[in-house]
């Protein structure tokens, strides 16, 4: 309990205690954020050695009433949905802060403040556990980023700060009117408490899972939801604030953003859509793995025309992400798997690809494909960790890519939901995209002749590059190698969710026309 | 006796001291005096509102036709909230307004005397239970604040806004008075309780009701600046003292909000809906919704295109009238609590941030335009931050006040069934964001163009008591919705 407390509010501690250090002392502000952020991040490590991964439910729960009116609190607690997305904010948190000493250089005392701010509003929507608390972090997530975004951006950095705020706005405040909607329907009309109203999410899942809504309303507050995480994730159609927001953040901001905001999105996809509204999640589930398959297709076509390579990898991202919702709407246990260790894999790996940009960037101060070339010569060592982040991403087997990016589309051509492997097919040469344009970009940056004569007096990575460079290849062949070992800890939540989702569905009359297939092959989710 | 002189306190308290104030003004002709005389009255009539709200929970009991006020005057708990929400919008505009005034024009010890003499008809308004008396209190406080939007009487803009305010606001008045007139004729009485009586008798000539309801909404509708009655606002409140326009912005619209709400609560009330005219209850709510959503929306768009922090603060002003109408459209406790807890906080995050403007004025310049704030932080990293926090709190970004006084304005509203309007609130926010973000942009994205001093002084305590409130709001509103609610539930008439 302890830990899990110590772990979200350390950041806040640390935030506060930024405010108090002088701006003239950037070293000091350095040390102390980089301290917080190492000494959150220990601490996540007991809690991840502590959680029992056999129990599928909330862990380190932590209820205390905030507002009585609303019957919000302060409601917190982990499952093995959350767990690997805390340990991946508390691991990605002081890489960023170490990666920024060099590439952050005004405003520092803001900068490093800001980021911890921006920690603690993320590991708080992955550990909420209460409809109200969980939307004011989401909010809070917002701040900081655009702040961060707007700030220490490049050229079009205000464009970009505006677009990613409104864009994220119009989701949000849908979902804030179906949180209401849902907090009343409970609170009144089923259970009648005190006020009327409830934000306990999991007094909400409990009467959801005996008491559906009517599918009719169900669909509609499954939609506001799916709005607002889809925006987050970005979905296809939604995607267009991404590649603004990444090319513009400093290389941090990216990797934040990259490595775990966009996994706000799909967490909250697991957290509410699927596992509050199943009816309509089961619903919409062609829907949206069409949408899913779209965009990762289309990401990856799109990234192959990039000359940006910042751009290249934002694009990248829609084509990864839509594995993880493909993963998701596939609604079978493999699926689901996939796409949470596909989440902590895209933090990685995406977000060790962005640092190499960076890095990069910091010694050209350009991002143009062209401009690069043979610098395998001058950086070698920088070389072999690009190729390795380049890889990981692709999907090499031994990597971590391949697991993620294997088990969605396992799960999505098991799935009695989809019911067609058509998706598998189509979100399959998302992979061979994926190949394409990553080993493209790689070839122009690393390998030929050098064509650039400024490119060859080059300095490889320093200590506190390889410092922040080895612990994540650390992970991404560990999960490679050896998946079971994180895989175990959202396997039994993950086995509930589905089961809970069947049995419902076999108990109930079911709207969705893709029901006369569940029983045939719900052999695999005993 | 001894009891209602207790609860009548804060009025006694607020009116006796603008007498003093002008007295003392022409005894001493010290302007210090004057203005640490006026902070006292305030100070004293805060605390005869908690010693009043002590004796209000047995107000109830008294024999009205025993009293001195004849029940012309209601003195429940809630009332007692509006009252103390007027007194603190007055003490932090006059903390914010000594060093503005002198840098601005001249000091002069009338505009102290008028700020009191403001809430003294704001107090009068929320405690009436009459029409006449509710005139009274609108009136008292209309005077004073077109006197007040004309302080600067050397400064076009200011007089222009002071003769366009008092223009429009007699010609409203107008409205008020006549709506008034047949609401008596129809009814046969000017107490709220008689009229309902009637009303539930069914001894009301419904027709002259209901035009004469329609010309008291559409006279109140125009002092809280709702569509299509908000065309003054922008131009009286940029022309005014930014000071002023804060406190007009605030708590003169809560103020005229409270009214509606008398008239609503009491006219039209959802759980005894009149026997004889229930179509026209559900039209008068539905009009009353159409004018919350085209009030935040028109508000809401026409703000976006501000380049003058002023004039955008004045639209948004308006668009704010249109989330407190809503409060009003749900008519439930939910929604009367709501109103409360916005009126609040919306008091705190307009009036900061009309303040933080107001100590950049110079006598020749205003730098209120987007221009001029261009890159404040770099120089002003606390006020820039400070403002942030206001826009922050203004678009409703949680964990800030606003972001709770919304949240409880649509579940108000869901409660009624009004998920459509909330729909509309929802996206008018969304529009809202562009230019709240816009302001932020500005100071922290941009490079600085003009220097600017700010003369901080004295509006140091109220730029920090909006800060701290806003904050506290938004982590504790907990307080305040107990004591709004256990306040509103000896609200009987």
């Amino acid at each position: 309990m302890e830990l899990l407390l110590s772990t979200l509010f350390l950041p806040l501690l640390g935030f506060i205690f930024l405010l108090f250090i002088n701006r003239e002392k950037v070293s000091y502000l350095k040390f102390f954020s980089l301290l917080f952020s190492i000494g959150t991040f220990v601490v996540s490590i007991f809690l991840f050695l502590k959680f029992d991964f056999n129990n599928p439910n909330f862990q380190f729960k932590i209820e205390q009433i905030w507002i009585p009116i609303l019957d919000a609190g302060f409601r917190v607690g982990i499952d093995g949905v959350s767990i690997l997305l805390v340990m991946l904010t508390t691991f990605i948190s002081p890489i960023t802060i170490l990666s920024s000493f060099s590439s952050i250089e005004t405003r520092q005392k803001e900068y490093y403040s800001l980021i911890l701010l921006l920690q603690f509003a993320m590991t708080g929507v992955f550990v909420a556990l209460d409809t109200f608390l969980f939307y004011i972090f989401w909010e809070l997530v917002l701040i900081p980023m655009y702040f961060i975004i707007g700030l220490w951006g490049s050229k079009n950095r205000i464009y970009a700060a505006v677009k990613f705020f409104i864009y994220t706005v119009v989701g949000s405040l849908f979902m804030l009117v179906a949180i209401i909607w849902l907090g009343i329907y409970v609170g009144s009309n089923i259970l009648q408490t005190p006020y009327g109203f409830t934000s306990n999410l999991i007094l909400i899942r409990e009467v959801l899972a005996v008491n559906s809504i009517p599918f009719t309303v169900e669909k509609w507050l499954f939609l506001a939801f799916a709005l607002s995480f889809c925006i987050k994730v970005p979905l296809f159609p939604l995607h267009t604030w991404l590649p603004d927001a990444h090319t513009e953040a400093p290389t941090p901001g990216s990797v934040i953003l990259a490595g775990i905001l966009l996994k706000l999105g799909t967490y909250g996809l697991i957290r509410f859509n699927v596992e509050l509204f199943t009816n309509s999640a089961i619903f919409y589930a062609p829907f949206f793995s069409i949408l899913a398959v779209i965009g990762i297709i289309y990401g990856a076509l799109v990234s192959a025309v990039q000359t940006d390579v910042k751009r290249l990898v934002a694009f990248s991202s829609v084509s990864h992400l839509g594995f993880v919702v493909l993963g998701i709407f596939s609604m079978t246990v493999e699926g689901m798997q996939g796409a949470i260790i596909q989440m902590v894999n895209h933090g990685l790996s995406t977000g060790m690809l962005f640092l190499a940009v960076g890095i990069l960037y910091e010694r050209r101060h350009t991002r143009e494909m062209a401009e690069y070339g043979g610098i395998a010569r001058p950086m070698p060592a920088f070389s072999v960790f690009f190729a390795l982040a380049m890889l990981a991403s692709v999907g090499l087997p031994g990597l971590n890519g391949f697991v993620g990016e294997f088990l969605t589309l396992l799960g999505a051509f098991k799935s009695p939901i989809l019911n067609s492997w058509l998706y598998t097919i189509f979100a399959a040469t998302g992979v061979i995209f994926a190949a394409v344009y990553l080993l493209t970009m790689f070839q122009k940056v690393v390998f030929g002749p050098i064509t650039n004569p400024v490119n060859k007096n080059l300095k490889d990575i320093n200590f506190r590059e390889w410092s922040y460079l080895v612990p994540i290849v650390i992970f991404i062949v560990w999960i490679g190698v050896y998946p079971k070992f994180f895989l175990n800890y959202s396997e039994k939540t993950v086995k509930s969710i589905i089961n809970k989702t069947y049995e419902l569905k076999i108990a109930k009359p079911n709207p969705s026309p893709y029901f006369k297939d569940i029983s045939v092959t719900n052999s695999f989710t005993k | 006796m001894l009891m209602e002189l207790y609860l009548c306190l804060p009025l006694l308290t607020l009116s006796i001291g603008s007498v003093l104030l002008l007295v003392f003004d022409g005894m001493f002709k010290s302007k210090t005096f004057n203005f640490f005389l006026t902070i006292l009255i305030l100070l004293l009539s805060l605390v005869s509102c908690f010693v009043a709200i002590q004796y209000s929970f047995n107000a109830h009991l008294l024999d009205k036709s025993a009293l001195i006020t004849k029940g012309t005057l209601t003195f429940s708990g809630f009332v007692y909230f509006f009252d103390i929400l007027f007194i603190v919008s007055a003490l932090l505009t006059l903390f914010a307004s000594r060093e503005y005034i002198k840098t601005k024009f001249k000091e002069l010890n009338e505009y102290y005397t008028l700020i009191v003499l403001a809430t003294f008809g704001m107090t009068i308004i929320s405690h009436s239970n009459n029409l006449v008396v509710l005139f009274l209190g609108i009136e008292t406080m209309s005077l004073s604040f077109y006197v007040l939007a004309g302080y600067f009487r050397l400064s076009l803009e200011s007089v222009e806004s002071a003769v366009k305010y008092f223009l429009l606001g007699a010609f409203a008045t107008g409205f008020l008075v006549y709506g008034m007139a047949l609401i008596y004729g129809a009814s046969k009485s000017l107490d709220f309780e008689a009229i309902e009586i009637t009303l539930l008798n069914g001894e009301t000539q419904i027709t002259f009701f209901i035009v004469g309801i329609t010309l008291l909404y559409i006279g109140l509708a125009f002092k809280i600046a709702a569509f299509p009655f908000h065309q003054w606002a922008p131009d009286v409140y940029s022309g005014a003292p930014t000071t002023v326009a804060g406190f007009m912005s605030t708590a003169g619209k809560s103020a005229a909000i409270f009214a509606l709400f008398l008239v609503t609560k009491n006219f039209l009330h959802i759980d005894n809906p009149f026997v004889h005219l229930p179509k026209y209850i559900s039209q008068i709510q539905l009009v009353l919704a159409i004018i919350s959503a085209a009030t935040m929306l028109v508000g809401n768009f026409i703000a976006i295109v501000q380049r003058n922090a002023k004039r955008m603060l004045a639209y948004s002003s308006v668009a704010h009238a249109g989330y407190l109408l809503m409060g009003l459209v749900a008519n439930n406790p939910e929604g009367w609590n709501a109103i409360a807890f916005y009126s609040l906080s919306y008091l705190l995050m307009q009036l900061g941030a009309f303040v933080v403007l107001s100590i950049n004025e110079k006598q020749d310049n205003d730098f209120n335009n987007f221009e001029d704030l261009q890159g404040y932080s770099k120089k002003h990293p606390f006020i820039a931050a400070t403002m942030s926090i206001f826009m922050l709190s203004l678009a409703g970004i949680p964990p800030f006040a606003g972001f709770f006084a919304k949240y409880f304005i649509f579940l108000s509203a869901i409660k009624a069934g009004y998920l459509w309007l909330t729909i509309i609130a929802v996206v008018s926010s969304i529009i809202s964001m562009y230019y709240y973000i816009g302001l932020i942009l500005t100071m922290y994205f941009k490079d600085e163009k003009v220097e600017l001093s700010p003369n901080i002084g004295f509006s140091f305590v109220t730029i920090i008591l909006c800060l701290i409130g806003t904050l506290l709001l938004g982590f504790v509103p907990q307080y305040i919705l107990d004591f709004t609610g256990t306040l509103l539930k000896q609200f009987t008439f």
